[in-house]
């Protein structure tokens, strides 16, 4: 039996339905949530797949020795990530010395004291040089800084891990200047008008106030030139001459630095193209970016929990 | 007074870091164009190249690197745009939603190289695509979707919400709102993602290099499961691997790509700015 009560209730109820569009609604709904989560499939899929793909070569090598192991010959079977593994360390260290003050300091600048003319050239260029495409930085690397690098130092060669760092530097330089400019200028004008009041000068108040406030933005920031660092592959094939070293104890560090080293990405850009599928040089190869995706997935990990903590 | 001065030391140092950036900028693009733009005429970009890639001109890789773009773009676009939908219109703010943000940061910081071993491992051999445009496409969209998706998540996130209340006070479904009203009003700035993506992806070497691209070949690609040329491919083995190359190739081929990927930021900027003078709200 029908009542009043009942009707104004389905009544209500369609009114909702309608509202909501029904089954057309429900259906795009569904396929916009499909989309949504492609991120998340991407992610999967590429470590999913980069993990069967890189099983197999443990039972070549066990994983103990792909990790410890000091030598990559593919052509006697032996794969030994450390000799990439500080390979790739090194040139980014080298990038992260020269980026990280200098990026800061570009960020400060442009946040706190460049005059707006300055700001107006500087902004768009920085947006060309994270526009250049790392094949033409890597080519420019290739022609100009190498033999100047050769040439200032004696080297036998240019091309070098220094000669990495340096491009490297450049290319992390805009991730690091624009996310600290953003958290600069994101700290509450109140702070400064504070410190300012104290008595402190601007550059006190920069130092003591501004930076510490943004201090997880900036570090967010580095973290993200690292990201950017040890993933950047054309450039560093170019120019780091790709021999696989290592460096002669702690004394031969320097040495080091000034002759060519390879990194993980240069080692699967320059072989994958040579291996046999399925073979254990192909696993290894598919295991080096395993490696390469799990670290870069802990430095953007921790980048993003530091951007996090900026926001609250 | 002594504070002051030190002030004045400590920003004339920090405006030397600025200086560190645009004069090695400008150095580098002074460089290319006073080599570069003497190789490049018209027979430059519309000719074959001959005498094993040491002299005429570039039209394959300029055609390569076009279907390579015109593909990223039919895979990248739609899904981009419909992940920024779920993210602004439909997703809660739960952990499901970090979930999917977390995801799209980390995808954005896997190495070009990593996406490149993964299009070869599964579109190459996996699914048989063999070498070619579509193989190559799947890849660098796969590595444009983060931008994509930031882009144009931003752009939705202009439309102010009294638009959308509006129009489903009116009695629009939740659809027909942004179908109708938060589309409309965020398609240059979706575009402006869009051109920013595909400058990207056309700059990218890595990606490529197992999944689309050949050093030469002489022909223009016929079909999507053809291999094609690509401008930074062929930069890259005209100036490692070759011996005795060109300079007037290997400086007119940077400069060709250098021009295509910063025209493309150039037009997303104008598109931009006049989308946010035309602007009313």
């Amino acid at each position: 039996m029908h009542t009043a009560l009942d009707e104004t209730g389905s009544l209500a109820e369609s009114l909702t339905r309608k509202r909501r569009g029904g089954w057309k609604d429900s259906l795009v709904a569904r396929f916009i949530f499909l989309n949504g989560i492609a991120a998340i499939v991407a992610v999967a899929l590429i470590f999913v797949f980069l993990l069967k793909e890189a099983i197999p070569l443990f039972k070549t090598v066990s994983l103990w020795r792909f990790l410890s192991g000091t030598t990559w010959l593919p052509d006697q079977n032996q794969f030994g990530l450390v000799p990439l593994l500080i390979g790739s360390l090194f040139v980014t260290v080298g990038a992260v010395i020269i980026a990280v003050p200098l990026g800061i300091a570009c960020a400060v600048y442009l946040a706190e004291v460049a005059p707006r003319p300055v700001r107006e050239i500087l902004k768009p260029t920085i947006e060309v040089l994270a526009g250049i495409p790392s094949v033409v930085i890597g080519f420019i690397g290739l022609m100009i800084a190498a033999p100047f690098i050769q040439n200032l130092f004696r080297l036998p060669i240019g091309l070098t891990a220094l000669t990495g760092s340096i491009m490297l530097a450049f290319m992390s330089m805009p991730t690091i200047i624009s996310i600290s400019e953003d958290a600069i200028v994101a700290v509450p004008k109140s702070y400064r008008d504070g410190s300012l009041a104290l008595g402190a000068s601007r550059w006190e108040t920069i130092r003591g106030v501004v930076v510490p406030a943004a201090r997880s933005g900036i570090i967010a920031a580095c973290m993200l030139g690292v990201g950017r660092a040890v993933g950047e592959t054309m450039t560093v094939l170019m120019v780091t001459g790709n021999a696989s070293n290592l460096p002669n104890g702690l004394l031969g560090v320097p040495a080091y630095f000034f002759g060519p080293v390879r990194t993980m990405t240069a080692t699967v850009a320059l072989e994958m193209g040579d291996t046999v599928q399925n073979s254990p040089h192909y696993y290894a190869l598919f295991a080096v970016g395993l490696a390469l995706f799990a670290i870069t997935f802990a430095v953007n990990l921790v980048a993003d929990l530091a951007l996090r903590r900026t926001r609250h | 007074m002594n504070k002051a001065r030190k002030e004045k030391i400590v920003f004339a140092l920090l405006s030397l870091s600025a200086l560190a950036v645009i004069v090695p900028v400008a150095a580098v693009i002074y460089l290319l164009v006073s080599r570069g733009a003497p190789a490049i005429s018209w027979s430059f970009l519309t000719e074959m190249p001959r005498h094993a890639m040491r002299e005429g001109g570039i039209l394959p890789a300029l055609v390569g690197t076009a279907c390579l773009m015109i593909g990223t773009v039919i895979f990248a676009v739609p899904v981009g745009v419909c992940a920024a939908i779920y993210l602004t219109e439909y997703a809660g703010q739960n952990a499901f939603t970090r979930l999917v943000r977390l995801a799209i940061v980390n995808l954005a910081g896997v190495p070009s190289i990593v996406f490149g071993l993964f299009g070869f491992g599964l579109f190459v051999l996996f699914l048989h695509f063999g070498k070619c445009i579509l193989a190559g496409s799947l890849t660098l969209a796969l590595m444009v979707l983060p931008v994509v998706i930031t882009a144009a998540e931003e752009a939705l996130l202009t439309v102010p919400k009294s638009f959308r209340d509006g129009s489903l006070a009116l009695g629009a479904t939740k659809w027909q709102t942004i179908w109708r009203i938060v589309l409309p009003n965020s398609a240059a700035g979706i575009l402006t993602g869009v051109i920013l993506g595909m400058g990207r992806a056309i700059g990218e070497t890595a990606p490529i290099m197992f999944t689309a691209a050949a050093f030469y070949l002489p022909r223009l690609p016929s079909s999507a499961f053809d291999d094609c040329m690509a401008l930074p491919y062929q930069l890259y083995v005209m100036s490692t691997e070759m011996f005795n190359p060109s300079a007037k190739m290997q400086w007119g081929t940077a400069l060709v790509l250098l021009m295509l990927v910063l025209g493309m930021s150039l037009i997303a900027a104008v598109i931009r700015n006049r989308f946010r003078r035309r602007r009313a709200w």
